[in-house]
């Protein structure tokens, strides 16, 4: 008998949920906001689902109903990719150690 | 590109994402961190072009809108000032929370794309993950609109209530369970959109009646509810990255509102049903009797920690609204020169989100190294000289130690009365969010310095 391939999804799910928490307890408190902030923009991989949309045209329409919502969708979900990466970025860059020889 | 060398990808770039908050584990290795996080997202990215395959005018139209927001959210990332992080990752999640509604509603309309059936004829399994996708993602999306006016000040941050709150949000819970059912026996579209609805409806109500104070714990919560919508819309799609992310955001989500609730010493239920951080314990205090208390100025204290050899700085919320965090630093670089050691102690819950205060001292250059969390220092106090609060105040009350009976006993505080002396910098005596007297104003130890944080401190650095 064959397994649905749901299984196997639901697998990786919940073998993330696992992977997520052991990784995310064992992050600094003191980079929990960069946490936040990256968690955000790697959580608009979403991305994907609106890419695909906007570009299934229907009978070599460019823009129908359903290309609408996932050109809306690439919108926010770009936003937050760039928003996110780079001001985590601008974060982390300000976590310095103590400077060994002091004037 | 082939459907399985696609999923390849898409689980490489799943893996990265699991690096990228593994760096976070500390300072060093968190720069790498985000750049295997940025690698991943430009391999889910191409994959997705490549195994669609179509590089028709639309094509120009996507890259366009990309490249667009890509440079909206850039403009914002390196213009938002620091202390407005909380609010900037409150938009975040609700832009997250839209897109997972917008995708879903695109496979609704268009399922062929994503083959997942004909319109009115879409897979049931499908139409279940699509369902739960919708709904969270409409959830954190009105959520995190909400959380966003009151942490920008633009709605009040007390708490809103009124009769039937519980009543009224559990009958649309219900009903939003109601609906996806008989969506998926009627496939209808109507159903569809009112499922949308509520669920945008459910997530405002939700937030309403939880306090300013509350806050981290309702920014750590949407931040798991985003990672929810994700998984839902990434079981639509068929598509192991966003399973992988969105459980990792997910629970990472999770475990952060757990550890703030933890701070606070209230459990996450009480924290969602609502109505605490507000005003309406204040009253209680007017009627006490007035107790002593000795105030200083600035050349008091710093006579005070001049003749220190430790002094421990407890920042709190106040400190970053009076943006005092530069002028603090600069006086712990004076007391440094003098030859005075000089730690930071950092509350879980100081700030308006976890991690807050460590960002903000960052941003004044305090190296991190120098900045300790509560666990890691708390034994310290009882051999320092000094304890400089600054804008903190029910994270430092002892009462949470002493008092079953007040609304606070039970969290963790910061054991700054151990100290030999205390200054506590605060512009009156009034009582913190929770609403209740600090006793350590009337500590035999401790001295009051009434002024603004900022100009305090720039005050006490003159006189060191």
């Amino acid at each position: 008998m064959e397994i649905d391939p749901f299984i196997f999804r639901l697998s990786i799910f919940i073998l993330s949920i696992f992977v997520g928490y052991y990784v995310v307890w064992s992050v600094t408190p003191s980079l929990h906001t960069p946490l936040m902030s990256v968690t955000n923009a790697i959580s608009s991989v979403i991305i994907v689902g609106a890419i695909i949309a906007a570009l299934a045209n229907i009978n070599g329409e460019v823009f129908t109903s359903s290309s609408f919502f996932g050109f809306f969708a690439i919108m926010l979900a770009a936003i937050n990719i760039f928003g996110g990466f780079l001001v985590t970025q601008r974060m982390l860059a300000m976590y310095k150690k103590k400077k060994k020889d002091k004037k | 590109m082939s459907a399985n060398l696609s999923a390849v990808f898409y689980l490489i770039s799943g893996v990265l994402f699991i690096l990228a908050l593994r760096g976070l584990s500390s300072p060093e290795t968190s720069r790498q961190g985000n750049l295997f996080g940025i690698i991943g997202m430009i391999i889910a990215i191409s994959v997705t072009f490549l195994s669609v395959g179509n590089f028709s005018s639309g094509f120009i139209y996507v890259i366009v809108i990309l490249l667009i927001g890509g440079a909206i959210g850039a403009f914002i990332a390196y213009k938002i000032p620091m202390t407005a992080m909380p609010e900037l990752v409150a938009g975040f999640h609700s832009l997250v929370g839209l897109a997972a509604v917008f995708v879903a509603i695109a496979a609704f309309i268009n399922p062929g794309a994503f083959n997942l059936g004909l319109p009115g004829n879409i897979k049931l399994a499908s139409l279940i993950e699509m369902s739960i996708g919708a709904a969270v993602g409409a959830i954190t999306f009105s959520g995190s609109v909400i959380a966003f006016l009151k942490l920008q000040g633009i709605m009040s941050g007390a708490p809103i209530t009124f009769k039937g709150q519980h009543l009224l949000n559990a009958l649309i819970l219900i009903s939003i369970i109601v609906l996806a059912y008989m969506l998926c026996l009627t496939q209808s579209s109507n159903l569809f959109w009112i499922l949308i609805a509520i669920s945008f409806l459910i997530g405002f109500l939700i937030i309403i009646p939880i306090g300013g104070a509350d806050m981290p714990v309702v920014i750590s919560m949407l931040n798991s509810y985003s990672g929810w919508a994700a998984a839902g819309i990434g079981f639509t799609l068929e598509n192991t990255a966003l399973i992988i992310t969105g459980a990792l955001v997910g629970s990472s989500g999770a475990i952060l509102s757990y550890i703030m609730c933890k701070g606070m010493n209230r459990s996450f239920f009480n924290v969602i049903l609502g109505g605490f951080g507000g005003t309406d314990q204040v009253s209680t205090n007017q009627n006490k009797e007035q107790k002593p208390v000795k105030s200083g100025n600035a050349d008091d204290a710093a006579f005070l920690m001049k003749n220190a050899s430790s002094v421990i700085i407890v920042p709190g919320y106040g400190m970053a609204v009076a943006q005092a965090q530069h002028a603090l630093r600069e006086m712990v670089d004076t007391l440094k020169k003098n030859g005075i050691k000089v730690s930071y102690a950092i509350h879980p819950v100081a700030g308006r989100m976890p991690g807050h205060m460590n960002v903000l001292l960052a941003e004044a250059n305090v190296p991190y190294d120098e900045v300790f969390e509560l666990e890691e220092i708390n034994n310290d106090f009882a051999n320092a000289d000094v304890a400089f609060v600054i804008g903190a105040n029910d994270v430092t009350n002892p009462v949470a130690k002493t008092d079953p009976q007040s609304p606070i006993y039970g969290m963790p505080v910061l054991d700054v009365e151990k100290c030999k002396s205390v200054l506590f910098v605060k512009r009156s005596l009034s009582p913190g969010y929770a609403g209740i007297d600090n006793d350590l104003f009337y500590k035999e130890n401790t001295l009051m310095l009434f002024a603004d944080a900022k100009k305090m401190t720039e005050d006490i650095t003159k006189n060191l």
